[in-house]
């Protein structure tokens, strides 16, 4: 168990570095000079080379990332070029929306998809199962831009429900967590339709009919707990699909989060805060990854940590 | 990065269906990828027929295409699903943008897929230090967030079609690379590869007569699925202004374009979206349908 945990984490820093290096080497070759981006079109030549070279930018690609690495290492993301602020500080203040907003697109997802799942699996083959099985197919398929267009069009323009946009108040959460939701929501009913099938298939739910249970005592005691065991390590998993769809719903819906930040600094060509993002959704990826095949065999005894 | 049961339970046994002419016929009778069906052949139809099915051209803005005061018309007699900002006619825009999702969706998944193949399969036979590495590679891979890397590297390269659909291959092929070095290696495993091997057979005839022909079923179903991956993923780049440049009509950038002023004009938005909802829906609906008649292991669910 330790060696495997050991293993994963040495596993986990290196893909982290890998992708700082890849990211890295992407942002180099940016045909746009952030330079120019920070001197402005009026700067003689003469203040363009010495930005440059203020910023270690004229350095050979190497130099730059191993400064890139140390300064990680100590904690040190950069400084903004545009925003003439620490890149941390920026990310931290930026955070705790994206934050909220993931577990409200979470509870959403669960909310959804696992009622979805355990309806259609309880009533499997009829008519019902049918239409939610492809319920869940729209939701995987539909692009989350539109979704959030039509939410926003139907629930704030038209019925005035929720606020158009912005931050700061539960209403404003509803709508942009419903968009992310809808999406995860798909999978999870999937998932949750055949694991509960799986289930409902077991000995001990027949024994537990046949000694004289209700159904739904069946259900709720016995067939659930089960059944939703295998979901909850998807979890973790599922964060690399909530971290994709931030930049666009954030931007639908104005809300102030890393997605924003890092979708503003792309067209500023604001590089170290571009870094910053993509390594932190990074390691919330690894991390989400790590957690789920940790978790894994809690859930299910068969499975050893190798 | 490996999947929460991936560790100790034994390896899935690959299918061993071959694809044959029935497919199709056996899709057909299965009503929800009927519908997938029709749907992808109204979206190929509309796309090539799109000079003869409408009386504009996708950039024509016409006299009467916007109100007096400038504004878009809504769906009328002339201009069926309405006008845009520009006056342009939005039907027309909609089907030359098919052109676009469909090249796309074709090119982007090709290249994705043919990455993907060629990456899982020589990892999963070859093993030894090339698959170590090439698996390691994926795992990165599969811990980048897409759309990020999607947008870095569309923001690299200056968009075009085909830079686009470069993009999305770049960041769509991980998924099947992992699917198919599973395949082969359970593959390369089994008895009869070692009795090929046994009677003298090389590499490549191992490969190309014996791997290949049995992964063929999984490449489908994932040729298939990843079109609708990939028509997504292009509708957001252009959406976000990256992907398909205006004034090429695709979904995407129709809702780009048109956004400022979707409060007062939704059709704008609600056609395109449709469309592409449309298209990625068919193409899961197809694919899931081909899963159950290609791959036995998975009946019954």
């Amino acid at each position: 168990m330790i060696a495997y945990l050991g293993r994963r984490l040495i596993q986990s820093v290196l893909i982290l570095l890998g992708i700082s290096l890849i990211t890295f080497a992407l942002l180099y070759l940016l045909p746009a000079d952030p330079v120019r981006q920070i001197a402005g079109r009026s700067a003689t030549p003469a203040t363009v080379e010495s930005i440059r070279r203020q910023l270690g930018l004229d350095q050979p690609f190497l130099v730059q990332y191993g400064r890139y690495l140390w300064n990680l290492l100590h904690g040190d993301l950069g400084r903004s070029y545009i925003q003439r602020s620490e890149v941390a500080q920026l990310i931290v203040a930026r955070l705790p929306a994206t934050l909220l907003l993931m577990v409200g697109a979470i509870v959403c997802e669960l909310a959804i998809g696992l009622t979805m799942g355990v309806v259609a699996a309880v009533r499997r083959g009829s008519n019902t199962d049918q239409s939610l099985m492809v319920a869940s197919f729209i939701g995987v398929s539909a692009p989350q831009f539109v979704v959030g267009l039509l939410l926003l069009y139907v629930f704030a323009v038209r019925l005035s429900w929720f606020p158009i946009g912005g931050y700061g108040t539960y209403s404003h959460l509803v709508l942009p967590s419903l968009t992310v939701g809808i999406l995860g929501a798909g999978w999870y009913a999937r998932m949750m339709r055949s694991s509960m099938i799986d289930v409902l298939r077991q000995d001990y739910i027949r024994t537990a009919r046949a000694k004289g249970l209700a159904r739904v005592t069946v259900l709720m005691r016995h067939a659930l707990p089960n059944a939703i065991l295998p979901i909850i390590a998807m979890i973790g998993i599922d964060i690399g699909i909530l971290m994709g769809g931030i930049v666009v719903v954030e931007s639908v819906f104005g809300w102030p989060g890393i997605g924003q930040l890092v979708w503003q600094a792309i067209q500023r060509v604001d590089i170290p805060i571009i870094m910053g993002v993509t390594l932190v959704s990074a390691f919330a990826i690894v991390l989400g990854n790590f957690l789920a095949d940790i978790i894994a065999p809690f859930i299910d005894p068969r499975i050893k940590l190798r | 990065m490996s999947s929460p049961v991936a560790p100790e339970l034994p390896v899935q046994e690959s299918p061993i269906t071959r694809p044959r002419p029935g497919v199709l016929r056996k899709l057909a009778q299965r009503p929800l990828a009927l519908i997938g069906l029709v749907i992808v052949a109204l979206v190929v139809g509309g796309a090539l027929l799109a000079p003869w099915l409408t009386n504009f051209g996708p950039n024509d803005q016409t006299f009467d295409g916007l109100t007096l005061s400038g504004e878009p018309l809504p769906p009328n007699a002339t201009f069926w699903l309405g006008t845009d900002l520009l006056g342009r006619d939005l039907f027309t825009r909609i089907l030359y943008g098919a052109r676009t999702s469909l090249i796309i969706g074709i090119v982007a998944n090709g290249i994705a897929l043919l990455i993907g193949t060629l990456v899982g399969v020589i990892a999963g036979y070859f093993r030894g230090w090339v698959g170590s590495v090439l698996m390691r590679f994926t795992d990165l891979m599969m811990a980048f967030p897409a759309l990020l890397l999607a947008i870095c590297l569309a923001a690299v390269f200056q968009p075009s079609l085909w830079i686009v659909a470069l993009v999305i291959a770049l960041v769509n092929w991980v998924q099947t690379a992992r699917v198919m070095y599973t395949q082969t290696s359970s593959l390369a495993e089994r008895e009869f590869i070692d009795a090929e091997r046994t009677i003298g057979a090389g590499s490549p005839r191992i490969l190309f007569r014996h791997i290949l022909p049995h992964l063929l079923p999984t490449i489908i179903v994932w040729g298939t699925l990843g079109i609708s991956t990939t028509v997504l993923l292009e509708a957001t780049l252009s959406y976000l202004g990256i992907g398909v440049q205006p004034p090429t009509p695709s979904w995407g950038n129709i809702i780009f374009e048109n956004q400022t002023y979707f409060q007062a004009a939704p059709w704008l938005v609600f056609f395109p979206g449709i469309a592409i909802l449309a298209l990625a829906l068919a193409f899961n609906l197809i694919g899931d349908a081909l899963r159950d008649i290609l791959d036995p292991t998975q009946q019954g669910r």
